[in-house]
């Protein structure tokens, strides 16, 4: 090859039109791929909007649920009231044995077998059905008890909580730099102490973001309530007796004919996303603004 | 934090050791604690197989093999009438339960891989944020909601498309089976649409991770050596990633199976078998919630077992998927 030759070709660097042409193929693909997720939102939030947004009025938010689906009006009051309930009781059940669970995995357990194990699981236990954690919920709470309750809701969320809270706290942890543990230690703080008193405040703002990110996937939880939390009409503002939840409602109403429950599950859809939405923004917002990253 | 600079401050050596003795309770104490609070994970796993297979006993001595190999699906409460004897037989719901699984992925994996790629190696970083917080909010919408919507917009929306796909391809041999004359729009096909949208941001966000731990290093040496963007990620990237991102679809497919709300509102209920994907069908999660509320006795134990096929296949899938996400992140992080 003459040597000129080589220069010029170094100097317009330009691979031929057909390579080219593959590359920005490619790339439009992949555009088209990101669109398409966008289009799905939209759709879903356009139709969640056009359905449910003229059926949200205070007195909608505020009634209680009418005993018979075929009923026109009513509310989703009590269903608002159990998801709080619920979710908040398995928050308080979930986040503090997932927090607990993440210090043993990154501040004791660290590479040891066991550690790695309890990783694992904890993986594998996010890939567990919820369904399947309604199961097992009524059947070594609600057949011992013999009672449809709040808690057994509660309880079953929590179990879908808790390897979240788990995974992200422990990722969370391990951002936080050795040099601040050593420096605590040095200061003549025991673990417990340098643990709770630096660790966790250093990491605090990622464990919140991922604990909010749990508690939105458990508000929208469907399939173990239906059998675990059983049905109320009036709000119950307990754990203890029956209750009902905000995606039970929809799931109820979706499938009746009647324009009544339509329109019911068209509002409580749109409460509901309202609500979810909230939490993972919010969630997001928290990691953005407080992120301290490796220092 | 204050009491224990102080403690160090004013004492000698002496009492600093006495002190840390004083103090190694509370250390073990918290050991304990956070070690059970990990065992619990352990714990929880093991009675969830432990109980529901305790109470789904009956219906699976009962049923044995049958169980899963027999389509005869008669609940208890049918068999007053005449000579239908109680008789537990899955097969049609794990059937629809593939089904629906496979026809989910064939729609997002494609999807997830072009959006990981999209976001990893070609958007500029406003957009990569602005996809990612797309892809957030469609993870975070529930179950139910997918369904609600799959049931009162896409259902009949789409059935005038099947319609038109069933007329074009009807000549084709394989195909024209699979895009069979349609009913109303509830079918396996609108249950796998559905079910792709939800398992989109998954497979997408464990794909992101894995494309992410390819070496800069390597890029940057075949883009050095002249290739396009699209020649570096076919000769580099996915190479590089391939095992991890069997992995993602993996675990996209663990969370098809178990979804539940969303199938049930949009599959039709109807236990069959058919090779027909715009027919209705029923898959295990959705038979098992439509069906428990009037369930009593062996009926009641048979759903708990159809649970138990659910746990098991997706406790198969998901250990194989993160050994294999696991030890592909390893391989690469330590090349």
């Amino acid at each position: 090859m003459a040597l000129t030759a080589d220069s010029r070709d170094l100097l317009s660097a330009r691979p031929p039109l057909r390579r080219r042409l593959t590359n920005g193929v490619a790339t439009a693909i992949m555009m088209a791929a990101a669109l398409t997720a966008l289009i799905a939102l939209l759709l879903v939030v356009f139709y969640l909007l056009k359905k449910g947004a003229h059926v949200i009025t205070w007195d909608f938010l505020t009634s209680d649920i009418p005993r018979n689906v075929r009923a026109p009006a009513g509310g989703v009051y009590p269903a608002i009231i159990g998801t709080l309930v619920m979710t908040g009781g398995a928050a308080a059940m979930a986040i503090p044995l997932g927090i607990l669970g993440a210090i043993y995995l990154n501040e004791f357990g660290k590479q040891r077998p066991l550690a790695r194990f309890i990783r694992f699981m904890a993986d594998v236990m996010t890939g567990v059905p919820s369904i399947v954690m309604g199961l097992f919920i009524y059947t070594i709470w609600v057949v011992r008890f013999h009672s449809l309750s709040g808690f057994a809701g509660a309880l079953a969320l929590g179990c879908l909580m808790l390897p979240i809270v788990i995974r992200t706290t422990e990722e969370m942890l391990r951002l936080v730099p050795d040099e601040l543990r050593q420096a605590s230690q040095a200061l003549g703080a025991r673990t417990w102490r340098t643990t709770l008193a630096v660790v966790l405040p250093a990491g605090l703002s990622g464990i919140i973001s991922g604990a909010m990110l749990a508690l939105a996937r458990a508000a929208g939880e469907t399939a173990p309530l239906v059998f675990v939390a059983g049905i109320v009409f009036e709000p119950n503002r307990t754990l203890s007796g029956q209750n009902t939840a905000l995606p039970v409602q929809i799931f109820r109403n979706a499938s009746q004919p009647f324009p009544g429950a339509q329109e019911r599950a068209w509002g409580a859809a749109l409460t509901l996303v309202a609500i979810v939405f909230a939490f993972t923004l919010l969630a997001r917002l928290i990691s953005r603004r407080f992120s301290t990253g490796p220092r | 934090m204050t009491t224990a600079t102080a403690d160090v401050r004013s004492s000698g050596p002496g009492d600093a050791l006495t002190a840390r003795d004083r103090g190694a309770l509370g250390d073990h104490l918290f050991r304990w604690l956070a070690l059970t609070a990990g065992l619990t994970v352990l714990a929880i796993l093991a009675l969830i197989a432990f109980s529901t297979t305790q109470q789904a006993w009956p219906a699976l001595s009962q049923a044995g093999i049958h169980f899963i190999t027999s389509a005869q699906w008669i609940p208890n409460d049918v068999d007053g009438s005449g000579p239908l004897k109680p008789s537990f037989g899955a097969l049609a719901y794990i059937f629809g339960t593939a089904v629906v699984a496979v026809i989910s992925l064939v729609l997002a994996v494609p999807v997830s891989l072009g959006i990981a790629l999209f976001v990893t190696e070609v958007a500029p970083r406003r957009v990569r944020g602005f996809v990612v917080t797309l892809l957030d909010l469609l993870a975070a919408i529930p179950s139910v909601v997918f369904g609600l919507w799959g049931l009162a917009v896409l259902a009949p929306n789409i059935v005038g498309f099947y319609g038109w796909l069933h007329r074009v391809f009807e000549p084709v041999p394989l195909l024209g089976t699979l895009f069979g004359p349609d009913a109303n729009g509830r079918s396996f096909m609108t249950a796998g649409i559905i079910l792709a949208i939800m398992v989109t941001p998954i497979t997408t966000s464990i794909m992101r991770e894995v494309l992410l731990t390819v070496p800069r290093t390597d890029r940057d040496g075949a883009l050095a050596l002249g290739a396009t963007r699209w020649e570096m990620i076919r000769g580099v990237v996915l190479p590089h990633s391939f095992g991890g991102l069997t992995g993602g679809v993996m675990l996209g497919l663990g969370r098809a199976m178990g979804e539940t709300i969303a199938v049930a509102l949009t599959i039709g209920a109807s236990a069959q078998i058919t090779g027909n994907l715009f027919k209705p069908g029923n898959a295990m999660p959705a038979v098992i919630v439509d069906q428990f509320g009037e369930a009593t006795g062996d009926f009641r134990s048979a759903l708990i077992a159809l649970g138990v096929v659910l746990f098991v296949i997706t406790i198969l899938i998901n250990v194989t998927a993160r050994a294999v996400v696991s030890r592909a992140e390893r391989r690469l992080q330590g090349a």
